[in-house]
């Protein structure tokens, strides 16, 4: 049993957990991520570690309130307990001096990106960063970030149908004025493939961190299996980290619409009410 | 000389009309009179061949005698005195390739039905005594500990027999219950969980600490275990990571490993859904590639979560199905589809994404592969398309690869497995012994306790040399 020693409700639905879990904290590394069961009867899902702290002995997640155990997790108080929380799982960010490091994040991965971050700007990189959120109300973690970057872009504006176009001219301005040794991307999928989209004529490197349905998340059962450049690989043991240009990203939204209740199918994916956010 | 009684008594069985629509056991168990008649069949043959055909050499004919002389108790401490986990073995151990097969009456064809008598014994203990309270001497501690990664069939075999020994034993499981396979893998009608709860509550009550949500590899390496305290390791974690065809299309919703669907259905309680959260929809016709036990376990779960036809595809015939014959049967009976000699070569999607079909190809036999079966051969020209919704890929199962790649010194095969010796279970790695599914590939839960009875007797041979 793991104790919520804090929470926070960031945004509307997007709420921020410390967890007691000490073997955890000690190992946590940027980029990994936790499986969380709430309850006797609950689902497995992921968590992307948003911080940690090793004396104190706590793991600190972020969450969207999406589906049946996100919205349990949101009713938990400090003191109460979690059934089971498991990690660090998947492989740590590859942190590198690439010079320059543009950072795109969407919808509450704001927060899970700040590890990564600091890791890079402390291996000695510049960051630049471009929030994407829905509308002021829905914005947060910015002054973290902007703390760590030396550019902060935040970028607004409701989700127009089937489209997501508010971070093309953000994007392509800085590529165009800056030298960027790498890109990485958290947030949507939809918006993690756009991001590839737009830097893919510039040839820069694209980190996504993915974000498929886990039952596991130790590699034995293949439900975040993701095609990258036409291979299987299993996010949870191979990503969660992964070349954006070679993720097919078509199979990993339609992979991720499994469980959306909806078994009809539909030719296009509707970005409003969409599972991918 | 007594006349023999060839005639085998018959496991009484739900009817498969009406078990197709629950998850209860398909085996209902012996009668206690079912029981004594048939443990009567025993002929106390002198040579007592069963022994040798059992993994765990249980003393057969003695806890056989014990229950035609109506003495339960003893029958309970003969069994359980070599082999922890009786009831699960009872029920999924292939007796009919080890101690059956030898059995002298085999060469009358009619064997005794050692697995089903195994089976009652185990049953009957835990209806008559609190499953902890067990007759068990309590062992002079000797102050040493042993770190025992996974809690499946090897593990908990081997966490038995040590703590028995008088070790301490620390379990790590990686999921959220122990178990490993006997958990996650083989479903309800054939292996209640509340059994293998049960066993494993046995072994943790014998002074064995499990530690669940714990991956070794991640949280903690099997070097930080050996310089933290642990005088010896004993790798259990079995041949967790599924095959896959690898054909095109395969990537689609709709498409599971039967590890996922198992985990889903078995470990997860999806067909509970919605009382517990995780989701499993079925589709209305199920394909399931493969011909092993996992492959029949997964087609009769298709059938009762409330698929309309259930199709076994394997690319061999029927005389090559590695499945136990009793299970391929419970399959027919259930008006499961087999499709014999086809094999899947790719998979197309309809709207969404969601597999919708099955491109497949007849398959003939030639010449033996190194299985010794003969090798499957496309015939060219016989493709066809299989209207499908659902597909499980029950192909079989490689080694976890995360014990190996974060353990400095530890050799393993070509194919992921750790190398080990055959009796002992070392490794080439000092302190560290491993054994079942990571040593082997997939094999059977017997085999795995066999694996880690062997290696808890030279752990404790070491343990006591240091001293």
């Amino acid at each position: 049993m793991y104790k919520v020693l804090l929470r926070q409700d960031l945004a509307p639905n997007i709420h921020l957990f410390k967890i007691e879990a000490p073997g955890i904290a000690k190992k946590a590394q940027a980029g990994q991520f936790v499986m969380v069961r709430v309850d006797e009867k609950g689902e497995r899902i992921p968590l992307t570690i948003a911080d940690w702290d090793r004396e104190e002995g706590s793991i600190t997640v972020v969450f969207n309130e999406v589906g049946k155990t996100t919205r349990k997790l949101a009713v938990l108080k400090e003191g109460d307990f979690i059934t089971n929380f498991v990690g660090p799982l998947g492989l740590p960010a590859h942190i590198e001096n690439f010079g320059t490091v543009l950072c795109v994040v969407g919808g509450y991965s704001v927060a899970t990106i700040v590890p990564v971050v600091r890791a890079l700007k402390e291996a000695g990189n510049k960051i630049i960063s471009i929030i994407r959120a829905p509308n002021k109300e829905m914005l947060f973690g910015e002054k973290q970030l902007g703390s760590l970057s030396s550019k902060l872009m935040i970028v607004t504006g409701d989700i127009s149908f089937d489209y997501d176009g508010f971070i093309i001219e953000p994007l392509k301005e800085i590529l165009n004025s800056e030298k960027v040794g790498l890109v990485i991307t958290v947030g949507p999928t939809c918006v993690m493939k756009l991001v590839a989209a737009i830097t893919r004529p510039f040839g820069v490197k694209t980190i996504a961190s993915l974000n498929p349905i886990m039952v596991d998340g130790t590699g034995m059962c293949g439900s975040c299996r993701v095609t990258v450049s036409n291979k299987t690989r299993f996010a949870c043991v191979d990503g969660p980290e992964f070349d954006a240009y070679e993720v097919d990203w078509y199979s990993l939204m339609a992979r991720r619409c499994t469980y959306s209740g909806d078994m009809t199918p539909k030719l296009q994916y509707k970005c409003r009410n969409c599972a991918q956010w | 000389m007594p006349k023999l009684n060839l005639n085998r008594v018959p496991m009484p069985r739900q009817d498969p009309k009406v078990r197709i629509k629950n998850f209860n056991e398909v085996a209902l168990g012996y009668t206690p009179e079912q029981a004594k008649e048939e443990a009567s069949r025993c002929i106390q043959c002198p040579k007592h061949p069963c022994i040798e055909g059992c993994p765990v050499d249980i003393d057969i004919p003695d806890f056989i005698k014990a229950i035609t002389e109506g003495d339960m108790p003893e029958a309970v401490k003969i069994l359980k005195s070599k082999n922890s986990l009786p009831g699960i073995c009872g029920r999924v151990c292939p007796q009919e390739t080890q101690c059956e097969a030898a059995c002298t009456l085999a060469k009358k064809e009619a064997p005794l039905a050692i697995g089903r008598l195994e089976r009652y014994v185990a049953d009957w203990e835990r209806a008559n005594k609190p499953a902890i309270a067990s007759p068990v001497e309590p062992t002079k501690p000797t102050g040493r500990r042993v770190a025992v990664i996974g809690s499946g069939p090897a593990g908990l075999t081997a966490s038995a027999d040590l703590a028995k020994m008088g070790h301490k034993v620390t379990i790590f499981e990686a999921l959220h219950v122990a178990g490993g396979v006997l958990m996650y893998g083989i479903p309800e009608f054939r292996l209640p969980k509340e059994i293998v709860q049960t066993e494993v509550d046995y072994v943790v009550s014998l002074g064995a600490d499990l530690k669940l949500d714990s991956v070794i590899g991640k949280i903690d390496t099997v070097d930080e275990l050996l310089s933290n305290g642990y005088d010896a390791v004993f790798l259990g974690t079995g041949a967790g990571a599924p095959i896959f065809l690898n054909a095109p299309g395969e990537n689609l919703p709709g498409i599971y490993s039967a590890n996922e669907f198992l985990t889903r259905t078995v470990l997860m309680k999806g067909y509970l859904f919605p009382e517990y959260d995780t989701p499993m929809p079925i589709g209305k016709k199920v394909a399931v590639i493969g011909g092993g036990n996992v492959a029949m376990d997964s087609a009769r779960c298709a059938l009762r979560l409330g698929a309309q036809e259930v199709y076994i595809v394997y690319r061999r015939s029927e005389a090559e199905m590695p499945a136990r014959r009793e299970e391929v049967e419970n399959a027919m009976e259930e008006g499961i589809i087999f499709k014999f000699l086809t094999n899947p070569t790719g998979f197309l999607g309809g709207g969404r994404g969601w597999v919708m079909a099955m491109e497949c190809i007849k398959m003939e036999l030639g010449e033996p592969d190194e299985s010794g079966r003969r090798r499957p051969i496309p015939k060219p020209g016989s493709e066809f398309l299989m209207n499908v919704d659902t597909v499980v890929v029950a192909l079989g199962n490689n080694p976890n690869p995360l014990i190996a790649q974060t353990t400095k010194g530890l050799e393993t095969s070509r194919h992921g497995t750790i190398v080990a010796d055959e009796v002992t279970g070392k490794t080439t790695k000092e302190k560290v012994w491993a054994g079942g599914d990571i040593v082997t590939g997939a094999a059977t839960v017997i085999s795995a306790m066999g694996a880690g009875k062997r290696a808890a007797a030279s752990i404790d041979t070491y343990l006591k040399e240091l001293s």
